[in-house]
């Protein structure tokens, strides 16, 4: 039997998925101006951010009416939770996404100390990894989800080795610190989007199977 | 965890339809056990078989064994009465004795097991009509018929008079389907408290009320005991397919 329930939950993951679809291109801009060293492509970053912040709101406040208003049980009880949760991570994405805009804005201001090799390699992972966890969750896939888990080490590999060379540059020519610094900061936000992504496959695990896998805690 | 009640391979019939088929589960001391499941899967019938007043009707037949403390409450040897005595049952409409008062309708279960001293059933319909969280609304009418009061104080009642006789287990069939929200409320913040001291089984269509009050639930179907679990688990991540379609409003 098709519910009317169904329908909200239809519409709920349709927010979810325009959201996603927001920070993602939030990501992807910040990244690409950064690589190609085109400051036009900062202002859809924040003119985005206002998008995603307002669908942040309605999504809250629609989840909130949902459990009000149907009091979901068991299958749709962990679907309208895990809606709340993956809410925020996707508002923390669209927050990266701005952070690694304004790192950018600096950078351009200053000549490049190096060609970029791995924040573009770790920032493809990193988008690779938001764009899965989301198809996970429009799929109920929790295969894919649980790959979206194994990648996070990559990331946090190749954030080191980031940390590492550009400290090489900082200790033999302390004027590349400045530069060094907001690379290091873009980094580490790659990083953290990598970490949200990560989330939202574990609440996706959590919503399919009722399984929480986090911090490798089994409460039951 | 004490099992104050094992059912084993409890089939039931009205005639030559079957209406349990083959229930076997464990019932918890001091706890609130839920029954759920949509019209006519049995769920009533089941209570029905736990203090043998499932027999009492006409062509209808039991078979399988309820162990009450270990001790089948089919066997020979038991009196059905005693059973009862022991199992309390609180019905879906509020049945108050329409002839008694309040204190009557208390008193009356007192008086057929035996009890004479007046003190004593003064002392005991005090207690239960507390415990029924009563009191404080009666106690200046206590000798009133029974029928003044409104529904949900006169289910209140009904269960003060269960608890009088001093059950071990108190079945409650739909006790609060014919209440309003507060009255509702009451009964089951009631379920909450008395639960110390007593083992409870309830019948509910309101799944709600069986997340709330109960601490297990058994999800039947067709006279089929579909799940049993922690009412928490069913409410979260029921493992059959059924009970998820039941408890989220799919079917039923």
């Amino acid at each position: 039997m098709e519910r009317k329930f169904d329908e909200e939950l239809k519409e709920l993951s349709g927010m979810l998925m325009k959201m996603g679809s927001l920070a993602q291109t939030m990501i992807y801009k910040s990244i690409k101006a950064l690589a190609d060293r085109d400051r036009s492509l900062l202002k859809d970053v924040y003119t985005l951010e206002d998008s995603v912040n307002l669908l942040h709101v309605e999504i809250d406040d629609f989840c909130l009416k949902l459990l009000a208003l149907r009091q979901p049980q068991a299958g749709d009880l962990r679907m309208v939770t895990a809606a709340i949760k993956i809410n925020t991570d996707l508002e923390r994405l669209g927050d990266q996404a701005v952070n690694i805009a304004q790192r950018t804005e600096s950078l351009l201001e200053r000549p490049a100390i190096k060609p970029l090799v791995d924040i573009p390699r770790e920032s493809t992972i990193a988008q690779k990894m938001v764009n899965d966890s989301l198809d996970a969750f429009i799929k109920k896939d929790v295969k894919l989800a649980e790959d979206v888990l194994t990648r996070d080490d990559t990331i946090d590999d190749i954030n080191n080795q980031v940390f590492r060379e550009l400290l090489t540059y900082m200790m033999s020519d302390h004027t590349t610190i400045p530069i060094a610094f907001d690379l290091i900061f873009v980094s580490k936000n790659l990083e953290r989007i990598a970490d949200h992504a990560t989330n939202i496959a574990e609440d996706v695990i959590f919503m399919v199977i009722g399984k929480d896998i986090r911090h490798h805690l089994s409460i039951k | 965890m004490t099992k104050k009640l094992v059912i084993e391979h409890l089939n039931a019939w009205f005639g030559t339809i079957q209406a349990l088929k083959d229930i076997n589960l464990d019932i918890e001391e001091n706890s609130v056990t839920a029954v759920i499941g949509p019209s006519g899967c049995g769920k009533t019938t089941f209570v029905r078989c736990l203090n043998r007043i499932h027999e009492v009707v006409d062509n209808a037949k039991v078979k399988g064994n309820v162990l009450l403390d270990g001790e089948n409450i089919y066997s020979n040897t038991m009196d059905p009465v005693l059973v009862r005595r022991r199992i309390g049952m609180v019905f879906q409409k509020p049945n108050p004795f329409p002839t008694m008062s309040i204190f009557e309708n208390v008193a009356a279960g007192l008086r057929l097991n035996g009890t004479k001293k007046k003190n004593e059933i003064a002392d005991v319909v005090e207690k239960s009509i507390k415990m029924a969280a009563l009191w404080d609304e009666v106690k200046d009418k206590l000798y009133k018929s029974a029928t003044t009061l409104s529904g949900g104080q006169q289910q209140r009642l009904c269960i003060a008079r269960t608890i009088a006789i001093e059950p071990e287990v108190i079945l409650m069939d739909e006790p609060a389907s014919a209440l309003d929200p507060i009255s509702t409320a009451r009964i089951e913040e009631l379920i909450q408290q008395i639960k110390e001291r007593y083992t409870i089984v309830i019948v509910t269509h309101n799944m709600q009320q069986a997340a709330r009050v109960s601490d297990y639930t058994g999800f039947f179907l067709l006279g089929e005991l579909i799940e049993f679990n922690r009412t928490s688990d069913i409410f979260t991540n029921p493992g059959d397919k059924r009970t998820e379609d039941y408890i989220t409003g799919r079917f039923g």
